[in-house]
């Protein structure tokens, strides 16, 4: 086996809280990254897959581990590696040739020399004639393309790619991917090797020699396998799809061993990890979910996950909360990789606005921890409210300070759609929904009524 | 501090935010209260360390300076003026950005220098004129240098926090993957200040030096000429003109001296500001091209220019390319050292190590030491003159909030009546402009004489002079709320037939309440600054004064008293810093969070 460029010993990242409780984004991880192949890193959100990259390019020092650059500490070398980021980071204030000269520039360059390779290497992205153009007057795809030419200027040994292409529309992220397909296979660049984090499955199929699919709360590997697929890949073909569907699978089963790789192994089981004691809520709106349940009943009450984000024009990550929210209130379930509605879940999208809030509260009460903890605790507290930051602290021990905020936010919008709880944004505090405390009386009237 | 005075607003097009409009408030107290304590003795160690030098150097007596009042000069005067001020402006430039620069990546020193800012920029910095000026001139034996360096510190003093606090948002704005460029691309730090965080803050520094140098002139005005005991302290300039004028009751000189003084503001903001304002139009951190562009036939000049272009591309082309290839090879040659000597504690590493704590020890002891010797001087103070101090500071709160609220009261009709209506806009904001950039110090004297003839006291001129200085800043924040209500919610009002007075209570106030908040905060600051000279004016040898703080201050200046003195600075630094933290914050809180549109 060749040497590797960059290996990452057992790093992990994590923030100290203060209560000695850590926030474990990244577990212990060993990864390598070698000379002549793609790597794609797929992930959900939240599974830390930026900070991974970050960490193998040195720009952030992992919490414990180390990665190496040939062999040798990364901290105290220099490492020549790019970023194309998701939002392309260019300088506004720079106009197309200022943007790609100023790399060269900081490894001081002459401007005779730096000139002529900005010039020629925006010839090969496909932006002659646009040096003069600032970034504001291209079109995304086009700021891209600046992203590649300033990335490719210095002639890394790694390209890093952070979702270069989820910022672009279909078209032109296809064109894109098709074109550095074709730099990196006539060898056009000198670059050894590619890293691309991603979250679309088909665009890793489509791109990588090697795939890792990095699983969430902490981030860890869980499976690791070489598509042995050759160039061109064709997205019809039976081979390639059952990739995306093994892929989508690993995704999709967050908690259960990897299934068996077609054609070739290599897939590295998962230890099981310790449920969390907070289900983690997925971001999704109830408008969503009953969007997506009146979908599934057009469809027969059963589809592949896969297909239905194909058809509704939706990146997976994007439907993935929404499928993972309805299963969480049990109105689906979810079986390899196909989403099928559940008793409850048809009766839900059949509902009238008034009858699907209720349904929606017996759900969300049901089976969301933090929704019943809420609703319970403005009921015993004799004024009616609790603040925000009661629960926020609790969640804290668990989760990352951001999404500890983004957990509160989805319990505001499921609890106020439900009518659980009302939520008074200046004051930050939840507080006794009206209606509900008048049903509650209801039904104690009724029940005593029955007696 | 806040700044009085509003100076140039070249329009309303071009009007950024209105966080650019004003100081920033500082929303999140993300510090503890001892440093706030920290700070507080910090400041009076500075003061002790003032006084105590300038009563160490008792100096000679100073010989009188004749303010001509000869139109002829007129020029020399204005030049002479215009100079104090650029170059205060230049040293509170720089100062900014290394304050900035330095409290955005030290963390160590993060929130101290961030709470100094926050209470600096509230604090009245008039009341530091005498020890500045005195410690100045004995500094200096050379009479005019101390004098007029004592005038450019203290507009510096006054002109920098807001400027210093721009910088450092703007650096903590920074998107994260550009920083993140910078580092994978080996910018060294001068070019990643270059290429990113100058160009990323330039707007809001250009908009803060507007306010800056507006304010610049509202304490010049006041400082070039100035009584301490028996002492006149003169400067020729455009504000020792205007007072001597009006001290003489010369009609003809301060007809003159205004129209001088309109013509620099104008020259200015056609010269330099708007220039300034259309070429940092190029640093909007923004994806889309913006259909709207200021346009300056200067800068067309300037950026066209064959010869201007010349003259760069052989100085500074070369010598930043020289530059830059040097630190390229010193990154590369530290990378070598690095990669064959891995990193080793070495003795100078682990002295450098112990350094900073050494000088943050002693700093600590020496602030410690002379505000505990600040508070000593304190001791003569009886409680008479203690119940007089707060009688003055419960009469200047209630002059500073009745200005306050004569300054709403005519500003919010009118300025939403220009907002609503682009047609009258056009004619009132010019106007507006102009009469908001002459600075009410200059009119003061003015003012002041003609309602001393027609039988009027201080206790009325004073609030005149507040509401002058102030009420600009409340009238154009209204006129941007009032423009930036969109279209939609006024087509509902009419749409649902509002009445004029749900009109009011349901769209324009929680429209522009945001945007009056702002104002009122600037202008609040503005008025208590502006008590220091509004309620105790001398005029034709004669000393008018009224009950108030401010005017405790400036008589304590006058006879030398510096334990009054100091007790008035530190009870009106009190005052401006807790209606800061109990009535204004709370309020821009609720305006953020609230009412703030979109």
């Amino acid at each position: 086996m060749t040497e590797a460029i960059i290996r990452a010993e057992r790093v992990e990242k994590y923030y100290a809280q203060p209560s000695e409780n850590r926030i474990q984004v990244i577990a212990p991880t060993d990864l390598s990254i070698v000379p002549g192949e793609i790597v794609a890193l797929l992930g959900p959100s939240g599974s830390g897959k930026s900070t991974l990259l970050r960490m193998l390019t040195g720009l952030s020092a992992p919490s414990a581990g180390k990665v190496f650059w040939h062999e040798r500490e990364i901290a105290s070398t220099e490492v020549n590696v790019s970023i194309v980021f998701q939002s392309f980071a260019l300088f506004p204030w720079l106009t197309v040739e200022e943007n790609v000269e100023a790399v060269l520039k900081a490894r001081g360059m002459e401007p005779a020399e730096r000139r002529k390779r900005a010039l020629k290497m925006l010839d090969t992205v496909g932006l002659d004639g646009f040096q003069a153009a600032y970034p504001k007057e291209l079109s995304g795809g086009m700021r891209q393309r600046v992203g590649f030419a300033r990335a490719l200027v210095v002639e890394p040994e790694v390209l890093f790619m952070d979702e270069p292409f989820s910022a672009l529309d279909v078209l032109t992220a296809e064109n894109l991917r098709s074109e550095l397909l074709e730099l990196w296979q006539n060898k056009t660049i000198p670059t050894k090797a590619i890293f691309l984090v991603t979250h679309n499955i088909e665009e890793a199929v489509l791109l990588a020699d090697r795939i890792i699919v990095l699983g969430r709360n902490p981030g860890k590997v869980r499976t690791d396998f070489k598509v042995g697929l050759q160039h061109p890949r064709d997205r019809k073909a039976t081979a390639f799809t059952q990739l995306v569907d093994y892929v989508y699978k690993v995704l999709t089963q967050p908690d259960a061993k990897p299934p068996e790789l077609p054609q070739t192994p290599g897939a590295t089981a998962s230890p099981e990890r310790k449920r969390p004691h907070y289900q983690m809520l997925p971001h999704a709106r109830p408008g969503g979910i009953a969007g997506l349940l009146e979908i599934l009943i057009d469809h027969q009450g059963k589809d592949d996950i896969y297909r239905l984000a194909d058809d509704l024009a939706f990146e997976i990550d994007d439907l993935l909360p929404i499928v993972d929210a309805a299963s969480l209130l049990g109105f689906l379930t979810v079986n390899e990789g196909d989403a099928e509605i559940t008793r409850s879940g048809t009766d839900f999208a059949n509902s009238e606005i008034l009858g699907q809030k209720q349904l929606f509260r017996k759900a969300a009460l049901e089976h969301v921890l933090l929704l019943r903890q809420i609703v319970r605790a403005v009921e015993t507290k004799s004024d009616g409210s609790v603040s925000e930051e009661f629960f926020h602290d609790i969640l804290d021990e668990q989760f990352t300070e951001e999404e500890t905020v983004r957990q509160l936010e989805t319990a505001v919008s499921w609890g106020r759609y439900a009518e659980l709880f009302d939520f008074d944004a200046a004051r930050r505090r939840f507080l006794q929904s009206e209606r509900l405390h008048h049903e509650l009386e209801n039904e104690e009237v009724s029940l005593e009524s029955d007696e | 501090m806040r700044l009085p005075q509003f100076g140039s607003v070249p329009s309303f097009s071009n009007t950024p935010g209105r966080e650019l409009l004003a100081r920033s408030q500082v929303l999140k107290r993300s510090w503890p209260f001892v440093l706030d304590l920290c700070v507080a003795a910090m400041g009076l160690a500075c003061f002790y360390a003032v006084v105590r030098i300038c009563m160490f150097w008792a100096g000679p007596p100073s010989e009188q300076m004749v303010v001509s009042l000869s139109p002829r000069s007129l020029p020399l005067y204005a030049f002479y003026s215009v100079v104090r001020i650029f170059l205060a402006y230049v040293l509170s430039l720089v100062f900014a950005i290394t304050y900035g620069y330095t409290a955005a990546y030290n963390k160590r020193v993060e929130p101290l220098m961030i709470a100094a800012l926050d209470i600096m920029q509230s604090i009245p910095v008039l009341s530091f004129l005498p020890p500045v000026m005195l410690a100045m001139i004995r500094l200096f034996p050379t009479r005019h240098i101390g004098v007029e360096l004592g005038a450019i510190v203290l507009i510096f003093t006054g002109a920098v926090w807001n400027m210093a606090f721009s910088f450092y948002s703007s650096l903590k704005s920074i998107p994260r993957e550009l920083v993140e460029a910078t580092n994978i691309y080996r910018y060294s730090a001068p070019q990643r200040l270059f290429q990113l965080e100058l160009p990323f803050a330039a707007i809001g520094l250009v908009w803060n030096s507007i306010m800056s140098v507006a304010g610049g002139w509202f304490f010049l005005m006041a400082c070039e000429m100035f009584h301490f005991g028996s002492r006149d302290f003169r400067l020729p300039g455009l504000g020792s003109y205007l007072q001597t004028a009006a001290d003489a009751g010369n009609g003809h000189a301060i007809l003159y001296g205004l129209l001088t003084m309109v013509a620099i503001i104008v020259a200015t903001d056609q010269l330099v500001w708007r220039p300034l304002i259309t070429w940092s139009d190029k640093f909007k951190f923004e994806q889309v091209e913006s259909s709207k562009h200021g346009s300056s036939p200067l800068l067309h000049i300037l950026t066209h220019s064959a010869g201007v272009q010349a003259i760069l591309k052989h100085t500074t082309v070369p010598l930043g390319e020289a530059f830059y290839q040097r630190l390229a090879k010193a990154r590369a040659a530290r990378m070598e050292k690095l990669a064959t000597a891995p990193a080793q504690e070495t003795g100078a590493a682990a002295a450098a190590r112990v350094l900073p704590w050494v000088l943050i020890l002693v700093v600590a002891a020496a602030v410690v030491f002379a505000a505990q010797r600040a508070l000593i001087l304190l001791s003569p103070v009886d409680r008479a003159q203690y119940a007089e101090l707060l009688k003055g500071a419960g009469a200047t709160f209630l002059r500073v909030n009745f200005s306050l609220l004569l300054a709403a009261g005519w500003t919010i009709p009118v300025g939403v009546a220009i907002g609503f209506n682009p047609r009258l806009a056009r004619i009132a904001q010019p106007l507006a402009q102009i009469a908001a950039s002459v600075p009410a110090t200059a009119l003061f004297p003015v003012i002041l004489l003609a309602l001393v003839r027609l039988g009027g006291g201080l206790g009325l001129g004073s609030i005149v002079l507040m509401l002058l200085g102030t009420q600009w800043y409340i009238l154009f924040n209204v006129i941007a709320g009032a423009m930036a209500i969109p279209t939609d919610l006024k087509e509902v009002a009419t749409l649902f037939r509002f009445s004029r007075f749900e009109r009011w209570r349901k769209v324009i106030l929680p429209g522009i309440f945001p945007y009056l908040i702002t104002g009122m905060v600037t202008a609040s600051g503005g008025a208590w600054n502006a008590s220091i000279i509004a309620e105790y004016f001398r005029l034709n040898n004669r000393t008018l004064t009224t009950l108030g703080l401010g005017a405790q201050i400036s008589s304590a200046t006058e006879h030398g008293q510096f334990p009054i003195l100091l007790l008035g600075t530190i009870l009106i630094s009190l005052m401006v810093v807790t209606t800061n933290r109990l009535v204004w914050r709370p309020l821009y809180r609720l305006a953020e969070t609230r009412y703030r549109l979109g």
